[in-house]
């Protein structure tokens, strides 16, 4: 098992700065998910680690030891490819095995391992086939196999399932969490969808646009968000998110009319000065016009969940999404009372984004 | 979808498919059915006309110890400047697929000798490796008789052989590269995970998945050694010394042209051309039955 230190790296391909100087400290057996949207650089941080792409500034180390300057196959770490990489004139058994092949392990000892590989992955029957023969969650089984024979000290895993479909997803997400709770090894999974890091993450990494944005259980994550970037990316639905300012009765005024009552804010900013409001949609409930905090809004549409639904409305010009469970119908158009439940609402600086602490 | 277009006047198809016609029956078919004819006739001692021998000019050339020597230095000569070729090409291509940065500049730097004419090459190659000058020649001067391609019969063949070799190795090198940016990056990225260092992925991974084209360039190769030594043996050593550089193609230009032994010479380039058509069968075979990874 290996510990990950990350310190003040950077990345430039040619002239353009894609990482701009990322620190984390990733514990010994922690499954670390690094989350982000598209061209972030997420795949690049991991390839870093990989050894895949030079490291332009600062210092990886792998349990304590500095493995810029080492190549791939001496960091010992095994990497799970989006397209997963089979080397598609090998059968399945050669794919896996190939890394002991070239480990020069012998024969005997390589098959066993192979197979035992095979077994936890329920593989066995498609030892013979090549890559080409196999369904899509096969090769990504494969993919893991390879990764899982050489007993590696870190797994990296780079959206390991983005091909595959949605249910097929769930089933190999536990796959992966029942392979970390049975192994125990370093694992830094990346991924775009939010589900899945939540789900997997003992810690999570947000980042966005080559900077980290936030560090810390996904509970925490979700509960606190660092920044704005960070709440607007966490939770589906997303926040709701408000720019405007506080008047003197506690009220918080958004820019395009809606007021809401906010008086546990009170104090935290001057009144008049811009700050961005969030608030999930599971935190605005449905009420009746008498309660404390109650504001009127027309119900523009619902979009069912099942369970649930999101009431997408229109309080005095202001858009807002709230969570209903109640089942009661609701058509376009219908008047409703909505209110902000106290304890979680989320402010953040309209300079820089940060969150403001209350 | 049908592909096909319609001419409203009848000469038009004809004068455009013309030249190209011409080109192939003056350069190909004409000069097939003379070497055909001269096959299998003798022109008769005293004159008068040729005379039917069936297959006997093909017997007189197999039972010719000497034949049999070209064949087999031809072959040598085949294989040799293949590999050498192939070898030196795939390698160069793997470096520049490794670092992709440059890659035009070298594509067009080593395609460049494909573009010279086979004998400007030998006059090139003859000073390159004359005896008596530049690196050669120092080697020479400190121990002199080391290399004389002049006298020496093997210096002369492994002359010809590495500047057929390096003007192939151009034309190689597209295909190797071209070949070798096909294959996803991943997959050797993943070879690299899983330990191999960049030779060992070169031979377990990219290789075996540039089978088809490697197999390709060996029959093109193969098949540009046998007939396209022509020009730069007769620049460089004229199949000398005493023959010792005399392949199968260059036989013929000397058993028919120096020789006058034209019946023997139409044989011999008959079985030149079975050869080169045997290779091309293989390569359409091969073509047909190829091995496609997705
Ligand atoms: N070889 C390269 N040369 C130049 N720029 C690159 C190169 N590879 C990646 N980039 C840039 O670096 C940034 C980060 O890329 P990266 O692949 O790490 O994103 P990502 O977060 O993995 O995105 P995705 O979720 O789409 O996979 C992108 O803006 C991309 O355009
Ligand atoms: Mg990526």
């Amino acid at each position: 098992m290996a510990q990950i230190t990350i310190k003040g790296v950077k990345k430039n391909y040619a002239k353009t700065a894609v990482i701009h100087g990322v620190d984390v400290n990733i514990e010994a057996g922690e499954f670390v998910v690094i989350l982000g949207p598209s061209g972030c650089g997420k795949s690049t941080l991991l390839r870093m680690i990989a050894g895949l792409e030079d490291i332009t500034e600062g210092e990886i180390s792998i349990s304590g030891k500095v493995v810029n300057k080492l190549e791939p196959r001496e960091r010992g770490c095994a990497m799970v490819f989006q397209n997963y990489a089979l080397y598609p004139h090998m059968t399945v058994r050669k794919n896996i095995g190939y890394a002991l092949k070239v480990a020069k392990v012998p024969k005997p000892e390589r098959d066993e391992r192979v197979m035992k590989v095979a077994e936890s992955v329920s593989l066995v029957p498609f030892l013979d086939r090549r890559p080409g023969e196999l369904s899509g969650g096969q090769r990504q089984r494969v993919a893991m196999a390879r990764a899982m024979v050489r007993e590696p000290k870190v797994f990296l895993f780079d959206e390991p399932f983005s091909n595959l479909d949605a249910k097929l997803r769930v089933a190999m997400r536990s796959e992966v969490r029942r392979l970390h709770r049975d192994l125990g090894v370093t694992s830094v999974f990346v991924t775009h969808d939010q589900t899945e890091a939540m789900t997997l993450a003992d810690k999570l990494i947000i980042m966005n646009a080559g900077r980290v944005e936030q560090i810390g259980k996904p509970t925490e994550v979700y509960n606190n968000p660092a920044s704005r970037f960070v709440a607007d990316f966490i939770g589906s639905p997303a926040m709701n998110l408000f720019e405007g300012e506080f008047d003197a009765e506690g009220q918080f005024m958004h820019g395009t009319g809606g007021r809401f009552r906010v008086e546990q804010l009170n104090g935290v900013r001057a009144p008049g000065s811009k700050v961005v409001l969030g608030v999930r949609p599971e935190s605005i409930r449905r009420t009746g016009a008498d309660t404390h905090g109650a504001f009127p809004a027309i119900v523009d549409y619902v979009e069912e969940l099942g369970a649930s639904r999101l009431i997408h409305a229109d309080a005095n010009g202001s858009r807002i999404i709230a969570l209903d469970t109640d089942s009661a119908e609701l058509l376009s158009g219908t008047p409703v009372h909505l209110a902000l439940a106290d304890n979680s609402l989320h402010l953040f600086s309209i300079e820089d984004g940060r969150r403001i602490t209350h | 979808m049908e592909r096909r277009a319609y001419y409203r006047n009848g000469w038009l198809p004809w004068l455009l498919i013309g030249p190209q016609l011409i080109l192939v029956l003056v350069f190909f078919y004409w000069p097939t059915t003379q070497a055909l004819y001269w096959a299998f006739t003798l022109e008769q001692p005293w004159g008068g006309g040729n005379t039917w021998v069936g297959l006997d000019n093909f017997l007189a050339i197999f039972r010719d110890r000497e034949y049999w020597t070209t064949v087999v230095r031809s072959a040598f000569y085949a294989i040799v400047t293949t590999g050498l070729s192939m070898t030196v090409a795939l390698t160069l291509a793997a470096f520049v697929d490794r670092s992709l940065k440059g890659t035009r500049f070298f594509q067009s730097v080593y395609v460049w000798p494909y573009a010279i004419a086979a004998p400007a090459a030998g006059v090139a190659f003859r000073f390159i490796f004359a005896p008596e000058s530049g690196l050669i020649g120092s080697i020479n001067a400190i121990w002199p008789g080391i290399w004389n391609p002049a006298i020496n019969g093997f210096h002369a063949l492994a002359m010809v052989i590495v500047c057929h070799a390096w003007l192939g190795i151009g034309y190689n090198f597209i295909f190797f590269l071209a070949a070798l940016q096909m294959i996803p990056r991943s997959i050797t990225e993943a070879g690299a995970m899983d330990g191999a260092r960049p030779f060992q992925r070169l031979i377990d991974l990219q290789l075996p998945l540039i089978a088809p084209t490697a197999f390709f360039l060996l029959i093109m190769n193969l098949i540009s050694s046998f007939t396209d030594s022509f020009g730069l043996i007769d620049v460089m050593t004229e199949g000398g010394p005493i023959g010792q550089t005399e392949v199968m193609v260059y036989k013929i230009y000397f058993d028919g042209f120096k020789g006058l032994d034209y019946s023997g010479a139409a044989a011999q380039s008959i079985v030149l051309m079975l050869l080169v058509i045997g290779l091309t069968f293989v390569q359409f075979k091969w073509v047909e039955r190829r091995v496609h990874y997705n």
